[in-house]
């Protein structure tokens, strides 16, 4: 099912949380919303799942009109940040909810809950209440609750935000899977734009209530809309006006004459890449990304001073 | 040692003021033997007494359950114009004297009150009979329900409840499967302050009921009398079972409570 | 809302003179001075021993705590009128330790101690449990003393606890009555306090001037209320900051 959200503007008092956001979501995707807080990413999900309702604009699901539509009348699957686990209820009890709100026949509740229970791989604890569950259990209860009612959009609202960063990765990997198999419309709210890249495969970014650049990871990092892209997205450095990627830029032990010096302050290196770090005559700070082998045949320390060859840069239009 | 003294000082504050008084009271009840107290209290005149407690705690309990929770959720989930209002006058009984309550009532009801002369044209007794006496319960034991839901309800916060919404429950389910169970024992702990509300109301009743004995007489008002007609073992005896409800109350309070919160 | 528009209505029914004159009558100043000022006196002696034992309920720890934790809450569940005959029972005419205060004043204070002695403990009790230990071990490794520590950290967080309990224990001792009606012989300018006062007003046949002394009342009644207003309102702002 295709969203497509159309000029959407959202006032809170005189926070202006959203100006006139168009995103297009196409039907299976998985896609992310990503941006510092405050940028207005929640709100748009919030308003997509009809949990607010827009000053202005339109929210389209499934070729119908939805602004109008009541939040339990959408068919979207929500997830929360802090999950919302009703409290009262065992983990069966929270995902039938959706089911047994709908009048669904008993057997073919108990059948549903089974094979969600399955897989989110929580066989083991239909029985327990959420307070007995760890955090990654609950977000896991939290999204099969979320998916019972055969949603037509799955919505998360920073799904891993309150999990430490090894249950994290586990359910990054866990989400781009589930996601192959299930198949449902997904956006996802981050503001971490590593899990973004990671997982979706459209990244819708955000600040200031607008829309800075919707694209897939690769766009995004080589071809950036603006300077804000630029250093949320990746690693960035500034030269003058001048923007470019830490693997861009190249040094040799023997700076040219008229070319950019700077010392190195710090080099660090692990996997296949290493990182230098540098700082340039006037103060500022630059960091270079290179492979281990060309780190060895430069020689480099720090301490030493080198000339930095930039091999690919963008200028952005002011703002 | 520093800690001792105070301890010292507490428990002896509430042995004075609370336990040593309701021992003797106790103790006076039943030293002429259960026979006497029990023969006290099978008078006609107080059974009624207890049994027009009741019929007024039976409906105002009830009424102020509802009403506070319906305040509660309005207080805390809604947005209207009046709001700080309301949630200023929920408490307006706890701290008006249940005098000025039933005063008020007096004057409200009473032949030459705004409502008084509607109510004698169609030949309904109010002041001096059940209906004013009811009102006047609820109003003293309106807030405590609410004052309890608050709270919680601030507490529990709303992310259970729009999480019920995006899984299609409409209103009244999102209310009884998802709001209701996580504030009920907060609901079950005002519903016993209002109930001991009720049962222990003086000051608004003796203002409207008239104390007419045998018709409009409560169990409190019946202790009042026995004492003034010099009945003290009478008065002592309905006293005694008056007690004994509140320390079932007691009892009651003691077991909700740590239950708050821990749903 | 209704009831309260028809008191203030009735109270000046009779002119503004009729209800100052009935206001400012001998008997009526003297019931409102003395259910003023017991009023105050016992809402201060509660404000500090209902804070020492709020203290002793949280810190301490001792055999038969909960049963004691429990029973603080009997003034709630206890009728007044049988709170002031139990008391009368210790300490009246045939008090079994000797001490006969009935009909005096001291029985009016005790009486007033018996029915508001919840509200300090009660509003203390759980900003004292949610003090953080931490803050006051932070207070004791920067050098504080026991002492300072407790003027400097604590008492500023559980003061507007003890702000409310004392203007709640205010309001309730303002307008008790059945607690007293027993114990306190209800004598005119002796021990006859505001509410006694109006109930035998209507019961001789004067609801206005009943309502002019009830209008006071009432004025006492908003007043506490805006206060513990104001207090919750300049303490959560205290949380948000």
């Amino acid at each position: 099912m295709s969203i497509h959200v159309r000029n959407v503007s959202k006032s809170f008092g005189d926070f202006s949380a959203l100006e006139g956001v168009s995103v297009d979501v196409a039907g299976g995707s998985l896609t992310a919303l990503l941006g510092p807080s405050g940028s207005g990413k929640s709100t748009l999900l919030r308003i997509i799942a009809g949990l607010e309702t827009p000053d202005l604009g339109e929210i389209i699901i499934a070729g119908e009109d939805a602004t109008g539509v009541r939040v339990q009348d959408r068919n979207v699957g929500f997830v929360f940040q802090h999950y919302a686990a009703f409290k009262h209820m065992t983990v069966r009890d929270n995902i039938a909810f959706g089911l047994k709100v709908r009048k669904r026949p008993k057997a073919e509740i108990r059948e549903k809950v089974d094979e969600l229970l399955k897989l989110v791989q929580l066989e083991a604890f239909g029985h327990r209440y959420p307070a007995q569950l760890s955090g990654g259990q609950r977000q896991r209860m939290a999204l099969a609750r979320a998916l019972a009612p055969n949603p037509e959009v799955l919505l998360l609202d920073e799904p891993f935000g309150a999990l430490d960063a090894r249950v994290r990765a586990e359910l990054r990997d866990w989400l781009r899977r589930l996601h192959e198999e299930v198949h449902v419309t997904t956006i996802f709210v981050t503001h971490d734009q590593a899990e973004a890249m990671d997982v979706a495969s459209q990244i819708v970014v955000m600040n200031h209530g607008r829309v800075e650049q919707i694209g897939d990871p690769t766009q995004l990092y080589d071809e950036p809309a603006s300077e804000f892209v630029m250093q949320f997205v990746g690693e960035a450095n500034r030269l003058g006006d001048r923007w470019v990627r830490p693997h861009e830029l190249d040094l040799s032990p023997d700076p040219a004459p008229g070319a950019l010096e700077a010392q190195i302050e710090r080099v660090t290196r692990y996997g296949f890449d290493a990182r230098i770090e540098l700082v340039t005559a006037d103060g500022s700070e630059l960091l270079v990304q290179v492979t281990r082998d060309r780190l060895e045949e430069l020689e480099l320390v720090a301490g030493q001073i080198v000339g930095v060859v930039a091999l690919n840069e963008r200028t952005f239009a002011g703002r | 040692m520093r800690r001792y003294a105070l301890r010292f000082v507490a428990l002896g504050y509430l042995a004075a003021i609370l336990i040593a008084p309701l021992g003797v009271v106790f103790y006076r009840t039943f030293q002429d033997g259960f026979a006497s107290a029990w023969e006290a209290l099978s008078t006609t005149e107080t059974i009624h007494a207890f049994k027009l407690t009741l019929i007024i705690t039976a409906i105002a309990v009830p009424l102020n359950t509802v009403f506070g929770i319906i305040c509660a959720i309005a207080i805390v989930r809604r947005r209207f114009p009046g709001k700080g209002l309301l949630n200023a006058f929920i408490d307006l009984p706890l701290a008006l004297s249940p005098v000025v309550v039933g005063l008020s009532l007096f004057l409200l009801y009473g032949r030459t009150g705004w409502f008084g002369g509607f109510f004698e044209r169609h030949d309904i007794q109010v002041l001096f009979a059940l209906p004013a006496m009811v009102i006047a319960t609820i109003f003293v034991s309106l807030p405590f329900v609410a004052r309890e839901v608050v709270p919680t309800l601030r507490e529990v916060g709303d992310e259970q409840e729009q999480a019920a919404r995006t899984l299609g429950a409409s209103g009244w389910q999102t209310f009884r499967r998802i709001t209701l169970p996580s504030i009920r024992w907060a609901v079950i702990y005002g519903v016993i302050l209002t109930t001991a509300r009720c049962l222990g109301e003086y000051g608004a009743v003796a203002v409207i009921s008239g104390r007419i004995q045998g018709q409009t007489e409560t169990a409190t008002l019946r202790v009042e009398e026995r004492y003034d007609s010099f009945d003290l073992a009478g008065a002592y005896a309905i006293a005694i079972v008056l007690a004994l409800i509140a320390i079932a109350v007691l009892l009651l309070m003691t077991l909700v409570k740590p239950r708050e919160g821990t749903t | 809302m209704l009831p309260i528009a028809a008191l203030v209505w009735a109270s000046r029914s009779d002119g503004t003179q009729a209800f100052w004159g009935s206001v400012t009558s001998p008997q009526a100043v003297a019931a409102l001075k003395l259910t003023v000022g017991a009023a105050f006196i016992v809402a201060v002696l509660n404000a500090v021993l209902g804070t020492i034992t709020a203290w002793v309920l949280v810190r301490d720890d001792f055999r038969g705590k909960s049963v004691i934790n429990s029973i603080i809450d009997l003034p709630f569940a206890l009728p007044t009128i049988v709170a002031g005959l139990t008391l009368l029972a210790l300490y009246g005419p045939k008090s079994p330790i000797g001490i006969d205060i009935a009909f005096t004043r001291t029985a009016i204070l005790a009486a007033l101690m018996f029915v508001t002695l919840p509200f300090v403990v009660r509003t203390v009790q759980p900003v004292l449990t949610e003090i953080d230990k931490e803050m006051e071990e932070a207070a004791k490794s920067l050098g504080a003393s026991e002492l300072t520590t407790f003027r400097r950290v604590i008492f500023p967080n559980i003061l507007p606890g003890i702000l409310s309990g004392f203007a709640l224990a205010f309001a309730k001792a303002v307008g008790e009555i059945g607690s007293l009606v027993i114990i306190s012989g209800n004598l005119p300018y002796k021990t006859e306090v505001s509410s006694v006062f109006i109930l035998g007003q209507i019961e001789s046949g004067n609801p206005a001037g009943a309502a002019a002394v009830a209008v006071v009342l009432l004025v006492i009644s908003f007043a506490i209320l805006l206060g513990v207003g104001a207090i919750r309102h300049f303490t959560t702002r205290h949380d948000r900051a």
